[in-house]
């Protein structure tokens, strides 16, 4: 099933899908962060992923780009789910809202900038949701040290 | 005149927002303009955390996100972990057997908090101490099996960390026996009870595309319409060789949730009951050495169960690079686990989808324009543990 929406992905979107895989019978798409707004309306629309389970910000340090925020999508129709990824660069960190889209992406992108520090253009309320409105840094990020920046970092459990 | 509206704060310390959960509501008289939910006072970084520990070390840091459903999150978790290193298939039938019949009697465990702590915020005194009798009976079978009462870090990746004791499946049985008498208890003290119709019917509305687009997931999805269960539509631990139903109504509103959340602790009875009827000797722990810890027995008495042992324990297991998304039906709702392992022994990202941190997201569009009273039901309705809100 969800081969079908890669093809009919690929055959509107053409070049805007980077890739597509196929892992533990998970699929996953990657796809041109300028469009994820439009495109995830397709999903939404076109191919019935009208529930968004989850979405997320992973730090690939060291790899160009750096960040890929990462979209789960459920078709409650039927009954099969979708990643869609967008890969994100360290300078300009941003990603277009999708909560336009589904209205639950407003607190999970919240949560992206605020633990990871992707920021998402035209959010109605981009503010800190579980840190301190007046923290500084982005703890998530894999150049953040586990115990805060002011101390020795972790050393334990090397094994 | 001139009228003006008035902002008043509500928590973090207030009994009826079960935890630490901050509303800032803006009034005008009695009705609510504005209501913005504050979040994080009980964050611990446990996504942090777990990117430096090893799988198994994880376990006991999932039991502390919903800490009135441990199990459940122990579950989500090692099901995330199965399928990312490939033997889902290799788990033993006892071991999901056992892993269903203590999910359901979490699921019990938890509604039954709901509705203990959602009866006394509206002012029924009476329910909330019935459930709790009943609920300290499961925190007991609880202590039994798994040797603590809310911590129970009982699931391991491949199976469970032991058998259930000798003499335990009579005291299930029973207390789930039990149980569908409690439950016509509580029901006669409440549904038909004029005051708690008052104060539910019509209170909290969503309508089933505005919670579905807002992401409602659980009993408080299934109060709006949206028949939608994962147990049933995705199945996990055998769950499709149970016969059981999926209580939905279309209300939409407090009430219609409490109903489908007691009829849901009904078809949880008859799980259990099918659960225990099924369960027949066998291992526990799926034939994967390199998972899964030897039995006790050879630890101590062979030289080779001792490394083994020492090898998991300090080593842990590597699955191979790559990245599986699970969700369960967890008590409060869509229970997901996003795991990305890099190839080593810890996971290189893990994100929890907690229910009730996308749950408490409705909150402001149920209760503005409503009364000032209502937001206490409606949190009430929501079913929100701050524990996995803030993670």
């Amino acid at each position: 099933m969800s081969k079908q929406v890669v093809e009919k992905l690929k055959a509107n979107f053409g070049p805007l899908v980077l890739g597509d895989a196929e892992y533990r019978g998970e699929t996953t798409v990657t796809v041109e962060r300028s469009e994820i707004v439009k495109i995830c309306t397709f999903l939404r629309d076109d191919c019935g992923y009208n529930f968004l389970s989850d979405l997320c910000g992973v730090d690939y340090l060291g790899r160009t780009p750096r960040f890929e925020v990462v979209y789960n999508m459920y078709n409650l129709t039927d009954k099969t789910r979708l990643r869609v990824k967008v890969l994100v660069e360290e300078q300009a960190s941003s990603v277009d809202t999708v909560s336009g889209v589904w209205s639950t992406a407003n607190w999970h992108e919240r949560e992206c900038w605020d633990l990871m520090g992707i920021s998402f253009n035209n959010h109605p309320d981009l503010r800190r949701i579980l840190m301190p409105a007046d923290w500084e840094g982005f703890p998530l990020r894999k150049d953040y040290p586990l115990q805060g920046p002011d101390r020795e970092p972790y050393q334990g459990r090397l094994s | 005149m001139a009228t003006e509206t008035m902002t008043i704060n509500m928590g973090p310390q207030h009994p009826s927002t079960h935890g630490v959960l901050q509303l800032v509501l803006e009034l005008d008289g009695e009705i609510v303009v504005k209501a913005t939910p504050h979040i994080g006072f009980l964050h611990r970084g446990t996504e942090k955390l777990s990117e430096y520990r090893t799988y198994h070390q994880i376990i006991p840091l999932t039991d502390r996100l919903d800490y009135l459903a441990p199990m459940s999150n122990n579950l989500g978790y090692v099901l995330a972990v199965e399928k990312l290193l490939g033997i889902t298939d290799l788990i033993p039938a006892r071991a999901n057997n056992i892993r269903v019949i203590m999910a359901e009697l979490t699921r019990l465990k938890s509604h039954l908090v709901w509705l203990a702590t959602h009866a006394l915020d509206i002012g029924a005194m009476t329910v909330f101490l019935y459930c709790f009798r009943e609920r300290e009976e499961i925190v007991d079978i609880y202590e039994k099996v798994a040797g603590a009462r809310m911590t129970t870090n009982y699931f391991r990746v491949g199976g469970l960390s032991e058998d259930l004791p000798d003499g335990i499946e009579p005291i299930i049985r029973k207390f789930a026996e039990d149980m569908t008498g409690h439950l016509e208890t509580y029901e006669g003290l409440l549904t038909g009870n004029r005051i708690w119709q008052k104060r539910t019917m019509g209170v909290g509305y969503i309508s089933g595309q505005d919670a579905i687009d807002i992401g409602l997931s659980g009993a408080a999805l299934r109060g709006s319409g949206v028949d939608w269960d994962l147990r049933r539509d995705a199945p996990y631990c055998n769950y499709d060789e149970y016969d059981f139903d999926v209580p939905v109504r279309t209300e939409g509103d407090t009430f219609a949730r409490y109903k489908v959340r007691l009829d849901e602790m009904r078809q949880s009875i008859r799980i259990i009951l099918q659960g225990l009827d099924k369960l027949k000797p066998g291992p526990i722990l799926a034939d994967c050495p390199q998972v899964c810890l030897p039995p006790k027995k050879d630890v101590v008495n062979t030289i080779e169960g001792l490394i083994h042992h020492f090898k998991i324990v300090t080593e842990g297991f590597k699955p191979e690079a790559g990245e599986v998304y699970v969700g369960i039906e967890a008590p409060k709702g869509e229970l997901g686990y996003y795991i990305v392992s890099d190839g080593s022994a810890r996971p290189y990202r893990m994100k929890v989808r907690p229910p009730s941190f996308v749950n408490l997201q409705a909150l402001p569009q149920m209760i503005e324009g409503s009364l000032l009273a209502d937001v206490i039901a409606a949190i009430g309705t929501l079913d929100i543990v701050l524990g996995e809100i803030d993670r």
